[in-house]
């Protein structure tokens, strides 16, 4: 039972994780119907932000909370700013291109992010100072969850929670709804495209840079290839789900971290991201939507 | 208030409108009536700022607006009903009228409106929290016409909001037109292709045929036209 509550947890922290990326991707999606390549390096960049920036606040002495805190400031600000520049320079000046161009620009930013971040940071995997202390209150419960996990499972809850609150409560969430419906129909309505293109890669980046953070944080160690991977599974996830889908993000991906969790606990770990595949494919062979996508393929 | 000179549009190689004049003065109800691909919806989509025209200019009180971004054009005043309503189906009654809403600024102006149109259109206040997509064609119509009138438009753009309507709610929906226009002097240029309807409560009409202006006149005068009768009302 207590391997199973240990299994559990970690799924969860991995399934958190994903989520925080894939809602990038389906955001994105949803709204221009794109496939944004480049959200796993925006990930990638967050992390990088925040270790450049946990360096130097960790030498200037702040307690690990607060450099935490700060760092992922930073990290949301940068990486936000690094998603409105790739739709501004990549995929606007392609909106009315043929579906294929923007694909094709997005996966080469991906590959111009990795290799700029290669060239300018190193190769090498660089350790990342561990910033989420131990709770000592929650030392009895360390085999099932450690504090990371913790900090990890509440900052997302909290994040889904405001997340929600915008798209479903405010001005602007309704019209990110109405351009992912119906984009002509918003201008019609007078409502600014541009601007809500551009306020969905802010979100999406912001959301993939607390994620890039505390797995940075958690992990203690990132490379300029992260993004790749990560990338990867948090699309598959948000496919798992439905692309375009918020709440189908959020499913596929806690579906996804508690597959690979129990699979590589019960099963084995050699073969831990075939299980995330293999699950992919088995839904979409009956579901060929996502979980909670649409049938009939909704305009975006 | 609206003045349309020599306006072309076209869709690559298609010219959809081959330099179209007219004009819609302050207070009136203009119809414009014309065969299926005669270039209707892209007029109106000229106007509201989707369709680029290549040539001639298009005037909304006394400005220039043919290259203003759609936002703007709302801004000015000037909001389409579009062909097929295209109410957003995920979203509630209530929050499709809040979009309508979207350029304004202020809170007790849209309150007061929004009372307004489920005045207009009561169902519509029953309805509220439904989605948008559960309304039946008629509703949608009625709901597409509110959205309209919740940014508060001088002018009024209806894209054939007759199409596959019953009868009795074709009348319900023209007769709200009428009153639209005679209570808020709001400005109507209602596209249709139910011409007999549209000539009766319009002052005024315009005939497109493969996109130029065939002929204007009183409304009444084209309702009597030997040509219009043949042509448009299957007389
Ligand atoms: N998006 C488009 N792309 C290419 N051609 C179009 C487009 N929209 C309309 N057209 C063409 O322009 C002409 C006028 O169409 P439209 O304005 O929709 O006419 P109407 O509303 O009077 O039926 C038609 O020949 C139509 O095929
Ligand atoms: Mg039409």
């Amino acid at each position: 039972m207590e391997y199973f509550l240990e299994l559990f947890f970690s799924g969860l922290t991995r399934g958190s994780i994903y989520a925080l990326i894939a809602l990038g991707y389906t955001m994105v999606y949803g709204i221009i119907g794109l496939i944004n390549f480049a959200h796993g390096e925006i990930y990638m960049i967050g992390a990088f932000t925040a270790l450049i920036c946990a360096t130097v606040l960790t030498i200037w002495g702040l307690p690990p909370l607060a450099v935490l805190g700060l760092s992922a400031f930073a990290a949301i600000i940068w990486s936000a700013a690094y998603g409105l520049t790739v739709e501004r320079i990549a995929y606007r000046p392609l909106r009315h291109a043929p579906r294929l161009s923007p694909l094709i620009s997005a996966i080469g930013m991906s590959i111009f992010l990795q290799n700029y971040v290669l060239l300018a940071q190193t190769a090498d995997f660089v350790s990342f100072p561990a910033l989420i202390p131990d709770f000592a209150w929650l030392e009895p419960y360390r085999s099932i969850i450690g504090s990371s996990d913790l900090v990890i499972l509440l900052t997302t809850a909290v994040v889904m929670l405001l997340l929600t609150i915008l798209i479903k409560g405010t001005k602007i969430g309704r019209a990110m709804r109405a351009t992912a419906q119906d984009r002509e129909m918003a201008l019609l309505l007078g409502i600014d495209v541009n601007l809500v293109i551009s306020v969905t890669f802010v979100i999406g980046s912001a959301l993939a840079a607390i994620g890039g953070v505390l797995i940075a944080s958690h992990i203690g160690q990132i490379n300029f290839a992260i993004g790749f991977l990560a990338g990867i599974k948090a699309f598959t996830a948000a496919v798992l789900g439905g692309i375009g889908s918020v709440p189908g993000a959020v499913l596929g991906s806690l579906l996804l971290g508690w597959t690979e969790s129990f699979a590589t606990g019960y099963i084995s770990s050699d073969y831990e991201d075939v299980f995330a595949f293999a699950l992919l494919v088995l839904i979409l062979i009956f579901r060929p939507s996502g979980i909670l996508g649409r049938h009939h393929n909704q305009k975006v | 208030m609206l003045k349309m000179r020599g306006v072309e549009v076209s869709y690559g190689k298609i010219c959809a409108l081959h330099g179209v004049d007219l004009e819609i003065r302050s207070g009136e109800i203009v119809t414009l009536i014309g065969a299926n691909g005669a270039g209707k919806s892209t007029l109106l989509m000229a106007i509201s700022g989707l369709a680029r025209p290549i040539q001639g200019c298009i005037e909304f009180l006394g400005e220039e607006i043919q290259a203003l971004p759609p936002n703007r054009i709302v801004e000015r005043g000037i909001s389409q009903v579009p062909e097929g309503r295209r109410i957003f189906p995920q979203l509630t009654v209530r929050e499709n009228l809040e979009l309508g809403a979207f350029c304004r600024h202020d809170p007790q102006g849209v309150r007061d409106d929004l009372a307004y149109v489920f005045s207009l259109f009561p169902i519509l206040a029953s309805r509220s929290q439904q989605l948008g997509g559960t309304l039946s064609g008629g509703e949608q119509q009625m709901l597409a016409i509110s959205r309209a009138l919740m940014a508060r438009p001088s002018l009024l753009l209806l894209d054939e909001p007759s199409l596959g309507l019953a009868p009795i709610v074709i009348r319900q929906i023209f007769s709200i037109i009428q009153k639209i226009n005679q209570e808020h002097k709001t400005t109507v240029f209602l596209v249709e292709q139910n011409a007999n309807l549209a000539l009766k409560v319009a002052s005024r009409g315009y005939v497109l045929e493969n996109g130029r202006v065939t002929m204007t006149d009183s409304a009444d005068n084209l309702l009597r036209h030997e040509g219009v009768r043949q042509a448009y009302l299957g007389v």
